[in-house]
């Protein structure tokens, strides 16, 4: 066994842990807690990948994103969320159904494909797979129309938050 | 290389042939990593203590005072007593609080502002790891220190903690939005986003090219580490001490440090981004040079930092958060269009250093026309004296 896969198993352990520690706390704050460490396992499991930039983002947005998750847990729970809860609720038979077929679906894919146990060719030095990410992502035979989909509809939820936020005119 | 040039890398050559004489070729790479990664945190968290020292003296000459000046000369010895005196004092855990985030938040605090050192290019061919992303790996490490102010206010349990967590992450998520959109002015000028290349292109110091943009980037650093006038989160006299009410002995001391290694990187970011970082006449010959000339320009910026502390009085909430959306996120985002545009128009052309300058002074006159404008336009409350039923003499 390489480094390397003793790191990925580590890292999956502790990723498929705290993702059960985390649908099964009963306190909202602990959950936010675990999926940080849930999603810091998967930054791992990138870089592992040698995706650096996938790395940063994800510590950047989702575990950024963490902080706010726990502001609203603690707002919006009676008692500053320390009072326990019930933390499966009645649609759980439904999830179990439906995640369990997607977990099946998934094995039998990766089981049909031939090389699932091939080594990825190692990148070579001269490429900044940076640059190639950025380029690819504004050049018109690479991915510029999703790119600015996503962009619009990223103002889009920007600007009715702004509408939803704003404070009613006086009269109405 | 001869070891007066480059010592760090000789004596680093040096170790790892004297492992790799009994050892095999992972585990040298194995313990050489870690020394490198032990040297480099280490420097971080000894520079602390002199930095300590250094602020109470400086900011005790703002004030008119001397200073720590009982122990050792020019109380070089006194961070020592202190941290002596934190060490031993009781470690106090209160009774309802979540004992397991109350414990990480103040090393995640730690941890948070020490992670940036390992993106910091000290001088040429001196660096933690070149990642190639290094900016936004900056960006990214600090949201776990917001985690760490917010996982010390909650879990102490402590209303007094709360309020200061929630004014935090209002003060720092805000101020991280501008922070981001200067940040990739340097970026542009640079085209990349490794720090070494960043310092390799400051022929020109790029507060020279974006100036305005170096200036957001103070102010918003300022609020990140919430500084006065941006000490909200932890304001004395409206809520006992914030989000580290509860915190004693060691616990608080982490926090302490925390707050003084983070001022001193912002500094330090700061002299890489927009003052050339490392580079000076000699650092590319005689690296340790460019050590002494980074540490000199990082110690300029903590310096303003610790200029604008002793200097300004509190900003009100609601005015730091109107200040972040009205004035700053507008600014940096057209300063960050103009320069696209420009580096575009005057690519390879002289008037592009020009173009730059210009284009930066006419964002800000307007800018600031348009603030005169619109705040002579909104109606101010009037604070008077009013008078009030109760308490009068008869």
């Amino acid at each position: 066994m390489t480094a390397e896969q003793a790191i990925f198993l580590f890292i999956s352990f502790v990723i498929l842990f705290s993702g059960y520690l985390m649908v099964t706390r009963a306190n909202l704050v602990h959950s936010a807690l675990f999926l940080v460490v849930a999603l810091f396992g998967v930054a791992v499991i990138f870089v592992l990948l040698d995706a650096g930039f996938l790395a940063v983002v994800q510590v950047l947005v989702y575990i950024g994103a963490i902080a706010i998750l726990m502001i609203f847990a603690v707002m919006l729970t009676r008692g500053n969320a320390t009072e326990e809860q019930e933390s499966v609720n009645t649609g759980y038979g439904w999830a179990l159904l439906l995640s369990s077929l997607f977990a099946f679906a998934l094995i039998v894919m990766l089981g049909q494909w031939q090389e699932i146990d091939a080594l990825a060719p190692a990148l070579s030095a001269e490429r900044d797979t940076i640059v190639e990410l950025g380029t690819a992502l504004v050049s018109p035979d690479g991915y510029v129309i999703p790119f600015e989909v996503a962009s619009v509809m990223l103002l889009a939820a920007l600007i009715g938050a702004l509408v939803v936020a704003r404070p009613q005119k006086k009269g109405k | 290389m001869s070891f007066w040039q480059d010592p760090v890398n000789v004596i680093g050559e040096w170790i790892r042939s004297f492992l790799a004489g009994f050892l095999p070729e992972a585990w040298v790479t194995f313990l050489y990593t870690l020394l490198s990664v032990v040297i480099v945190a280490s420097f971080g968290l000894i520079i602390v203590i002199f930095l300590i020292w250094l602020e109470r003296k400086i900011a005790a000459r703002f004030q008119d005072r001397l200073g720590p000046n009982r122990a050792g000369p020019f109380g070089l010895l006194q961070t020592f007593a202190d941290m002596v005196k934190l060490v031993t004092k009781e470690d106090v855990i209160p009774e309802k609080a979540d004992r397991l985030a109350f414990n990480i938040a103040p090393i995640l605090s730690v941890v948070a502002v020490l992670l940036i050192w390992a993106v910091i290019p000290f001088a040429s061919g001196w660096i933690g790891t070149d990642l190639n992303v290094g900016v936004l790996y900056i960006a990214a490490v600090g949201s776990f220190g917001i985690l760490s102010v917010l996982m010390a206010g909650w879990s102490s349990n402590n209303k007094y903690a709360l309020l200061g967590a929630f004014r935090a992450v209002a003060q720092l998520i805000s101020y991280e939005v501008p922070m981001l959109i200067t940040l990739m002015v340097p970026v542009l000028l640079a085209r990349s986003m490794g720090m070494m290349e960043m310092v390799q292109d400051q022929d020109l110091w790029f507060i020279v090219l974006a100036p305005v943009s170096g200036l957001i980037f103070m102010v918003s650093s300022i609020a990140e580490i919430g500084r006065t006038p941006f000490d909200l989160l932890e304001a004395e006299s409206e809520i006992v001490a914030g989000y580290h009410t509860e915190y004693t002995g060691m616990k608080f001391g982490m926090f302490f440090a925390a707050e003084f290694l983070h001022a001193f990187t912002i500094g330090v970011l700061f002299a890489i981004l927009f003052l050339g970082g490392w580079r000076g006449p000699g650092a590319e010959e005689y690296r340790v040079l460019g050590v002494v000339y980074l540490m000199l320009k990082g110690l300029f910026g903590y310096f303003i930092v610790m200029w604008v502390r002793s200097t300004l009085p509190r900003i009100r909430i609601d005015h730091m958060l109107s200040f972040n959306w009205k004035f700053l996120t507008p600014l940096a985002l057209t300063l960050l269009i103009l320069t696209a545009l420009v580096e575009k128009i005057f690519e390879g052309s002289a008037w592009r250093v020009p173009a730059l300058l210009i284009g930066n002074v006419v964002v800000l006159v307007i800018s600031f026309l348009i603030v005169r404008v619109v705040s002579r336009r909104t109606a101010k409350e009037r604070v008077t004296f009013k008078k009030r039923p109760e308490a009068r003499p008869a």
